[in-house]
Protein backbone atom coordinates (compact mmCIF):
# COMPACT_ATOMS: atom_id res chain seq x y z
CA UNK A 1 0.00 0.00 0.00
CA UNK A 2 1.35 3.11 -0.89
CA UNK A 3 1.74 6.08 1.62
CA UNK A 4 1.10 9.74 1.25
CA UNK A 5 4.37 11.27 1.03
CA UNK A 6 5.84 13.98 3.70
CA UNK A 7 6.33 16.30 0.72
CA UNK A 8 2.42 16.35 -0.56
CA UNK A 9 1.16 15.93 3.09
CA UNK A 10 3.10 19.85 3.61
CA UNK A 11 1.34 20.89 0.12
CA UNK A 12 -2.00 20.23 1.39
CA UNK A 13 -1.05 21.72 4.73
CA UNK A 14 -0.21 24.64 2.91
CA UNK A 15 -3.63 24.39 1.36
CA UNK A 16 -5.34 24.53 4.95
CA UNK A 17 -5.54 21.07 5.13
CA UNK A 18 -6.22 19.87 8.69
CA UNK A 19 -6.36 16.20 8.20
CA UNK A 20 -3.18 16.02 6.76
CA UNK A 21 -1.98 18.27 9.72
CA UNK A 22 -3.03 15.15 11.55
CA UNK A 23 -1.22 12.42 9.39
CA UNK A 24 1.68 14.57 9.41
CA UNK A 25 2.06 14.92 13.24
CA UNK A 26 0.94 11.06 13.69
CA UNK A 27 3.92 10.34 11.58
CA UNK A 28 6.55 12.30 13.29
CA UNK A 29 5.48 13.38 16.64
CA UNK A 30 7.38 10.99 18.91
CA UNK A 31 10.67 10.97 17.41
CA UNK A 32 10.62 14.40 17.12
CA UNK A 33 9.74 14.59 21.05
CA UNK A 34 12.48 11.78 21.81
CA UNK A 35 14.76 14.31 19.62
CA UNK A 36 14.11 17.25 22.00
CA UNK A 37 13.08 15.20 24.98
CA UNK A 38 17.24 14.00 24.57
CA UNK A 39 17.99 18.10 24.47
CA UNK A 40 16.54 19.69 26.92
CA UNK A 41 15.91 16.49 29.49
CA UNK A 42 12.45 17.02 30.87
CA UNK A 43 8.79 15.94 29.15
CA UNK A 44 6.94 18.86 30.04
CA UNK A 45 9.28 21.04 27.98
CA UNK A 46 10.03 18.65 25.33
CA UNK A 47 5.73 17.95 25.03
CA UNK A 48 5.89 22.04 25.09
CA UNK A 49 8.39 22.05 22.42
CA UNK A 50 6.89 19.94 19.33
CA UNK A 51 3.70 21.66 20.02
CA UNK A 52 5.61 24.61 19.50
CA UNK A 53 7.22 22.86 16.58
CA UNK A 54 4.36 21.56 14.86
CA UNK A 55 2.42 24.95 15.09
CA UNK A 56 5.39 26.51 12.80
CA UNK A 57 5.20 23.44 10.53
CA UNK A 58 1.19 24.35 9.99
CA UNK A 59 2.44 28.02 10.01
CA UNK A 60 5.33 28.09 7.37
CA UNK A 61 4.08 24.71 4.93
CA UNK A 62 3.85 27.47 2.43
CA UNK A 63 7.54 28.27 2.85
CA UNK A 64 8.62 24.76 2.33
CA UNK A 65 10.91 24.73 -0.39
CA UNK A 66 11.83 20.93 -0.97
CA UNK A 67 15.05 21.07 -0.56
CA UNK A 68 15.48 18.81 2.14
CA UNK A 69 13.23 16.22 3.44
CA UNK A 70 10.58 17.13 5.61
CA UNK A 71 11.42 15.26 8.48
CA UNK A 72 14.76 17.24 8.26
CA UNK A 73 13.17 20.42 8.14
CA UNK A 74 11.08 19.51 11.45
CA UNK A 75 13.99 18.59 12.96
CA UNK A 76 16.39 21.77 12.16
CA UNK A 77 13.32 23.80 13.48
CA UNK A 78 12.92 20.66 16.59
CA UNK A 79 16.43 21.70 17.45
CA UNK A 80 16.29 25.30 17.12
CA UNK A 81 13.56 25.78 19.39
CA UNK A 82 15.20 23.65 22.06
CA UNK A 83 18.50 25.24 21.90
CA UNK A 84 16.56 28.37 22.43
CA UNK A 85 14.83 27.16 25.59
CA UNK A 86 18.04 25.65 27.22
CA UNK A 87 19.34 29.30 26.91
CA UNK A 88 16.22 31.20 28.08
CA UNK A 89 16.62 28.30 31.06
CA UNK A 90 18.87 29.52 34.04
CA UNK A 91 20.98 27.35 35.65
CA UNK A 92 18.87 27.04 38.90
CA UNK A 93 15.81 25.78 37.04
CA UNK A 94 18.63 23.44 34.51
CA UNK A 95 19.60 22.07 38.28
CA UNK A 96 15.77 21.52 39.79
CA UNK A 97 14.49 20.27 36.51
CA UNK A 98 16.96 18.10 35.68
CA UNK A 99 17.99 16.31 39.27
CA UNK A 100 15.37 13.66 38.67
CA UNK A 101 16.11 12.86 34.96
CA UNK A 102 20.18 13.54 34.47
CA UNK A 103 21.99 10.19 35.61
CA UNK A 104 24.87 10.53 38.41
CA UNK A 105 28.06 10.01 36.08
CA UNK A 106 29.65 8.39 39.55
CA UNK A 107 30.23 4.27 39.45
CA UNK A 108 26.93 3.67 40.86
CA UNK A 109 25.59 -0.20 41.71
CA UNK A 110 23.77 0.14 38.55
CA UNK A 111 27.53 0.41 36.97
CA UNK A 112 28.42 -1.87 38.37
CA UNK A 113 25.72 -4.27 36.91
CA UNK A 114 26.26 -2.73 33.87
CA UNK A 115 29.58 -3.63 33.16
CA UNK A 116 27.67 -7.57 33.54
CA UNK A 117 25.59 -6.22 30.83
CA UNK A 118 27.51 -4.72 27.69
CA UNK A 119 24.48 -3.57 25.99
CA UNK A 120 23.18 -1.55 29.70
CA UNK A 121 26.70 0.21 30.08
CA UNK A 122 26.73 0.99 26.31
CA UNK A 123 23.72 3.09 27.06
CA UNK A 124 24.75 4.59 29.92
CA UNK A 125 27.69 6.00 28.41
CA UNK A 126 25.34 7.26 25.78
CA UNK A 127 23.40 9.16 28.24
CA UNK A 128 26.85 10.74 29.90
CA UNK A 129 28.25 12.05 25.69
CA UNK A 130 28.12 16.25 25.92
CA UNK A 131 24.81 17.40 24.30
CA UNK A 132 26.94 18.30 21.36
CA UNK A 133 27.75 14.08 20.74
CA UNK A 134 24.60 12.91 21.94
CA UNK A 135 22.96 14.71 19.53
CA UNK A 136 24.87 13.41 16.24
CA UNK A 137 24.54 10.22 18.17
CA UNK A 138 20.78 10.37 17.89
CA UNK A 139 20.57 11.71 14.38
CA UNK A 140 23.37 9.45 12.89
CA UNK A 141 21.94 5.90 14.13
CA UNK A 142 18.12 6.72 15.24
CA UNK A 143 16.81 9.20 13.40
CA UNK A 144 18.93 7.66 10.33
CA UNK A 145 20.35 11.11 9.00
CA UNK A 146 22.95 10.99 6.30
CA UNK A 147 26.04 13.23 6.67
CA UNK A 148 24.43 15.89 4.43
CA UNK A 149 21.18 15.59 6.40
CA UNK A 150 23.02 16.13 9.71
CA UNK A 151 24.42 19.39 8.16
CA UNK A 152 21.67 20.78 7.52
CA UNK A 153 20.31 20.53 10.86
CA UNK A 154 23.25 20.94 12.98
CA UNK A 155 24.69 23.98 10.72
CA UNK A 156 27.78 22.62 10.41
CA UNK A 157 30.08 21.39 7.43
CA UNK A 158 29.42 17.74 5.77
CA UNK A 159 33.29 17.12 6.92
CA UNK A 160 32.89 18.37 10.68
CA UNK A 161 29.85 16.30 10.93
CA UNK A 162 31.76 13.32 10.09
CA UNK A 163 34.86 14.10 12.63
CA UNK A 164 32.01 14.89 15.26
CA UNK A 165 30.69 11.91 14.88
CA UNK A 166 34.19 10.20 15.32
CA UNK A 167 34.90 12.31 18.44
CA UNK A 168 31.61 11.34 19.90
CA UNK A 169 32.68 7.33 19.04
CA UNK A 170 35.59 7.55 20.68
CA UNK A 171 34.35 9.17 23.61
CA UNK A 172 31.99 6.74 24.27
CA UNK A 173 34.86 3.64 24.28
CA UNK A 174 37.03 5.62 26.46
CA UNK A 175 33.35 6.21 29.03
CA UNK A 176 33.16 2.26 28.12
CA UNK A 177 36.62 1.83 29.21
CA UNK A 178 36.12 3.54 32.42
CA UNK A 179 33.29 1.17 33.15
CA UNK A 180 35.32 -1.57 32.63
CA UNK A 181 35.01 -2.46 28.91
CA UNK A 182 37.82 -1.97 26.60
CA UNK A 183 36.60 -2.48 22.54
CA UNK A 184 40.09 -2.15 21.73
CA UNK A 185 39.69 1.52 20.04
CA UNK A 186 40.76 3.97 20.51
CA UNK B 1 41.47 16.47 14.00
CA UNK B 2 45.17 16.55 14.56
CA UNK B 3 47.35 14.10 12.57
CA UNK B 4 47.18 11.33 15.13
CA UNK B 5 43.61 11.38 14.84
CA UNK B 6 43.78 11.71 11.12
CA UNK B 7 45.61 9.05 10.45
CA UNK B 8 43.67 6.93 12.73
CA UNK B 9 39.94 7.84 11.53
CA UNK B 10 40.27 7.14 7.53
CA UNK B 11 37.63 8.65 5.48
CA UNK B 12 36.46 4.69 5.05
CA UNK B 13 35.92 4.68 9.04
CA UNK B 14 34.29 8.09 9.39
CA UNK B 15 31.35 6.73 6.72
CA UNK B 16 30.95 3.39 9.18
CA UNK B 17 27.99 5.22 11.75
CA UNK B 18 26.20 5.59 8.36
CA UNK B 19 26.76 2.66 6.76
CA UNK B 20 25.58 0.56 9.87
CA UNK B 21 22.60 2.86 9.40
CA UNK B 22 21.88 2.57 5.90
CA UNK B 23 22.05 5.82 4.87
CA UNK B 24 25.11 5.94 2.34
CA UNK B 25 24.79 6.19 -1.27
CA UNK B 26 24.95 3.33 -3.25
CA UNK B 27 28.83 3.76 -4.42
CA UNK B 28 29.87 5.00 -0.83
CA UNK B 29 28.05 1.53 0.85
CA UNK B 30 30.19 -0.51 -1.79
CA UNK B 31 33.18 1.37 -1.23
CA UNK B 32 32.68 0.21 2.36
CA UNK B 33 31.92 -3.32 1.83
CA UNK B 34 34.99 -3.63 -0.10
CA UNK B 35 37.44 -2.04 2.85
CA UNK B 36 35.04 -4.31 5.47
CA UNK B 37 35.97 -7.57 3.31
CA UNK B 38 39.83 -6.38 3.58
CA UNK B 39 40.03 -5.42 6.81
CA UNK B 40 39.27 -7.61 9.10
CA UNK B 41 40.14 -4.73 12.18
CA UNK B 42 37.86 -2.58 10.03
CA UNK B 43 34.87 -5.10 10.59
CA UNK B 44 35.74 -5.58 14.08
CA UNK B 45 35.20 -1.86 14.88
CA UNK B 46 32.32 -2.14 12.32
CA UNK B 47 30.91 -4.45 14.61
CA UNK B 48 31.56 -1.43 17.29
CA UNK B 49 29.39 0.42 15.65
CA UNK B 50 26.52 -2.12 14.90
CA UNK B 51 26.26 -2.15 18.45
CA UNK B 52 25.74 1.46 19.24
CA UNK B 53 23.43 1.62 16.91
CA UNK B 54 21.28 -1.04 18.23
CA UNK B 55 22.00 0.26 21.96
CA UNK B 56 21.25 4.23 20.55
CA UNK B 57 18.09 2.67 19.18
CA UNK B 58 17.12 0.62 22.63
CA UNK B 59 17.82 4.05 24.17
CA UNK B 60 15.47 6.14 22.26
CA UNK B 61 12.89 3.80 22.44
CA UNK B 62 12.73 3.68 26.31
CA UNK B 63 12.25 7.30 26.26
CA UNK B 64 8.24 7.10 25.61
CA UNK B 65 6.09 9.18 23.58
CA UNK B 66 4.22 12.71 24.38
CA UNK B 67 1.00 12.53 26.15
CA UNK B 68 -2.36 13.11 24.32
CA UNK B 69 -2.41 16.46 25.70
CA UNK B 70 0.05 17.90 23.11
CA UNK B 71 -1.97 17.11 20.12
CA UNK B 72 -4.89 18.52 21.42
CA UNK B 73 -3.36 21.66 22.06
CA UNK B 74 -1.66 21.69 19.30
CA UNK B 75 -5.06 21.63 16.94
CA UNK B 76 -6.65 23.86 19.29
CA UNK B 77 -3.73 26.20 18.36
CA UNK B 78 -4.20 25.41 14.57
CA UNK B 79 -8.14 25.94 15.27
CA UNK B 80 -7.17 29.44 16.57
CA UNK B 81 -5.65 30.14 13.45
CA UNK B 82 -7.29 32.42 10.53
CA UNK B 83 -8.51 30.35 7.94
CA UNK B 84 -6.46 30.59 4.83
CA UNK B 85 -6.66 29.86 0.80
CA UNK B 86 -3.74 28.46 -0.79
CA UNK B 87 -2.33 30.24 -3.53
CA UNK B 88 -2.27 29.21 -7.05
CA UNK B 89 0.96 27.71 -7.05
CA UNK B 90 0.80 26.01 -3.77
CA UNK B 91 -1.94 23.71 -4.93
CA UNK B 92 -0.97 23.47 -8.82
CA UNK B 93 2.47 21.80 -6.95
CA UNK B 94 0.71 20.06 -4.60
CA UNK B 95 -1.51 18.52 -7.73
CA UNK B 96 1.40 17.88 -10.11
CA UNK B 97 3.42 16.45 -6.75
CA UNK B 98 0.70 14.13 -5.80
CA UNK B 99 -0.36 13.36 -9.63
CA UNK B 100 3.92 12.33 -10.11
CA UNK B 101 3.61 10.31 -6.37
CA UNK B 102 0.66 7.99 -7.09
CA UNK B 103 2.43 7.10 -10.13
CA UNK B 104 6.03 6.04 -8.77
CA UNK B 105 7.39 3.73 -6.15
CA UNK B 106 7.19 5.53 -2.67
CA UNK B 107 11.07 6.14 -2.73
CA UNK B 108 10.87 7.90 -6.39
CA UNK B 109 7.55 9.89 -4.94
CA UNK B 110 9.94 11.11 -2.00
CA UNK B 111 12.54 12.20 -4.19
CA UNK B 112 10.10 14.25 -5.87
CA UNK B 113 13.01 15.20 -8.27
CA UNK B 114 14.18 14.89 -11.59
CA UNK B 115 15.83 11.83 -10.98
CA UNK B 116 12.41 10.14 -10.29
CA UNK B 117 10.80 12.37 -13.32
CA UNK B 118 13.34 11.02 -15.90
CA UNK B 119 13.52 7.37 -14.47
CA UNK B 120 9.36 7.37 -14.81
CA UNK B 121 9.13 9.08 -18.38
CA UNK B 122 11.77 7.30 -19.96
CA UNK B 123 10.11 3.59 -18.32
CA UNK B 124 7.29 4.16 -21.61
CA UNK B 125 7.72 2.22 -24.38
CA UNK B 126 6.90 3.73 -27.54
CA UNK B 127 3.48 2.11 -28.75
CA UNK B 128 2.33 1.56 -32.33
CA UNK B 129 1.20 5.17 -33.24
CA UNK B 130 2.79 7.97 -35.23
CA UNK B 131 4.71 10.17 -32.84
CA UNK B 132 7.35 12.45 -33.56
CA UNK B 133 9.20 14.58 -31.49
CA UNK B 134 9.80 18.00 -30.98
CA UNK B 135 13.45 19.43 -31.92
CA UNK B 136 15.95 20.25 -34.78
CA UNK B 137 14.22 23.33 -34.79
CA UNK B 138 11.20 21.80 -36.44
CA UNK B 139 7.38 23.69 -35.42
CA UNK B 140 5.08 21.73 -37.39
CA UNK B 141 2.57 19.91 -35.08
CA UNK B 142 1.00 16.99 -34.98
CA UNK B 143 -2.17 15.43 -34.07
CA UNK B 144 -2.91 12.01 -32.06
CA UNK B 145 -5.61 9.85 -32.79
CA UNK B 146 -8.00 9.31 -29.66
CA UNK B 147 -6.32 5.68 -28.86
CA UNK B 148 -4.07 6.64 -25.86
CA UNK B 149 -6.99 8.20 -24.26
CA UNK B 150 -10.90 9.25 -24.85
CA UNK B 151 -11.16 12.95 -24.85
CA UNK B 152 -14.29 14.44 -23.39
CA UNK B 153 -16.73 16.33 -24.92
CA UNK B 154 -15.74 19.47 -23.03
CA UNK B 155 -12.25 21.43 -23.20
CA UNK B 156 -9.09 20.47 -25.39
CA UNK B 157 -6.08 18.09 -24.97
CA UNK B 158 -2.90 17.21 -26.07
CA UNK B 159 -0.49 14.51 -25.19
CA UNK B 160 3.03 15.23 -23.81
CA UNK B 161 5.79 14.15 -23.29
CA UNK B 162 8.61 16.10 -21.05
CA UNK B 163 11.89 16.53 -21.59
CA UNK B 164 13.80 13.62 -19.40
CA UNK B 165 16.07 16.03 -18.10
CA UNK B 166 12.93 18.27 -16.79
CA UNK B 167 12.81 18.82 -13.31
CA UNK B 168 9.97 18.84 -10.85
CA UNK B 169 10.15 22.50 -11.15
CA UNK B 170 10.23 23.39 -14.14
CA UNK B 171 7.48 21.44 -15.40
CA UNK B 172 5.63 22.74 -12.13
CA UNK B 173 6.09 26.28 -13.81
CA UNK B 174 5.09 25.88 -17.18
CA UNK B 175 2.04 24.30 -15.96
CA UNK B 176 1.19 27.11 -14.16
CA UNK B 177 2.09 29.66 -16.66
CA UNK B 178 0.26 28.01 -19.16
CA UNK B 179 -2.68 27.15 -17.23
CA UNK B 180 -2.46 23.02 -17.82
CA UNK B 181 -3.72 20.36 -15.86
CA UNK B 182 -2.39 17.01 -15.92
CA UNK B 183 -5.55 14.90 -16.67
CA UNK B 184 -4.33 11.11 -17.35
CA UNK B 185 -0.72 9.36 -18.23
CA UNK B 186 1.76 8.13 -18.14
CA UNK B 187 1.06 5.85 -21.11
CA UNK B 188 3.40 4.15 -23.53
CA UNK B 189 5.95 6.27 -24.50
CA UNK B 190 5.93 8.20 -21.43
CA UNK B 191 3.07 10.44 -22.48
CA UNK B 192 1.04 12.50 -20.28
CA UNK B 193 -2.88 13.81 -21.37
CA UNK B 194 -2.68 17.98 -20.58
CA UNK B 195 -6.07 19.74 -20.92
CA UNK B 196 -4.63 22.91 -21.97
CA UNK B 197 -7.82 24.98 -22.28
CA UNK B 198 -11.07 24.22 -20.32
CA UNK B 199 -12.90 24.78 -23.80
CA UNK B 200 -12.86 23.10 -27.28
CA UNK B 201 -10.81 25.33 -28.90
CA UNK B 202 -11.44 25.85 -32.70
CA UNK B 203 -8.84 24.04 -35.12
CA UNK B 204 -6.69 27.08 -35.62
CA UNK B 205 -6.41 28.53 -32.43
CA UNK B 206 -5.64 24.92 -30.94
CA UNK B 207 -2.61 24.64 -33.36
CA UNK B 208 -1.71 27.77 -32.42
CA UNK B 209 -1.94 27.08 -28.84
CA UNK B 210 0.21 23.42 -29.55
CA UNK B 211 2.57 25.91 -31.54
CA UNK B 212 2.88 28.29 -28.28
CA UNK B 213 3.61 25.14 -25.79
CA UNK B 214 5.48 23.48 -28.42
CA UNK B 215 8.77 26.32 -27.93
CA UNK B 216 8.96 25.61 -23.64
CA UNK B 217 12.33 23.69 -22.96
CA UNK B 218 10.47 21.20 -20.91
CA UNK B 219 8.30 19.98 -23.78
CA UNK B 220 9.94 17.03 -25.52
CA UNK B 221 7.02 16.31 -27.81
CA UNK B 222 3.80 17.33 -28.00
CA UNK B 223 0.20 17.40 -30.01
CA UNK B 224 -3.10 18.11 -29.94
CA UNK B 225 -5.43 15.17 -29.05
CA UNK B 226 -8.93 15.03 -31.17
CA UNK B 227 -11.72 13.19 -30.92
Amino acid sequence: MQTTSDEVLIGRIAGGDRLAMQVLFARHHVRVYRFVLRMVRNEATAEDLISEVFLDVWRQAQKFEGRSAVSTWILSMARFKALSALRRRTEDELDDETAGTIEDPGDDPETVLAKKDKGAALRQCLEKLSAEHREIVDLVYYHEKSVAEVSIIVGIPEATVKTRMFYARKKLSELLKEHGIDRGWP
Amino acid sequence: MNAADRNEASEIELLLPWHAAGTLSVREAQRVEAALADDPELASRYEAVREELGQTIELNESLGAPSARVMAELFAKIDAEPARRAPLSITLTTRVREFFAARSPRTLAWSAGAAALAIMLQAGVIGGILLKDHGGGRTETFETASALMSAPGNGSYAMVRFQPKANMDDITQFLETNKLMIVGGPAAGGLYRVMIDKTKLQRDALVDRIKQLQQNKVVGFIAAQTE
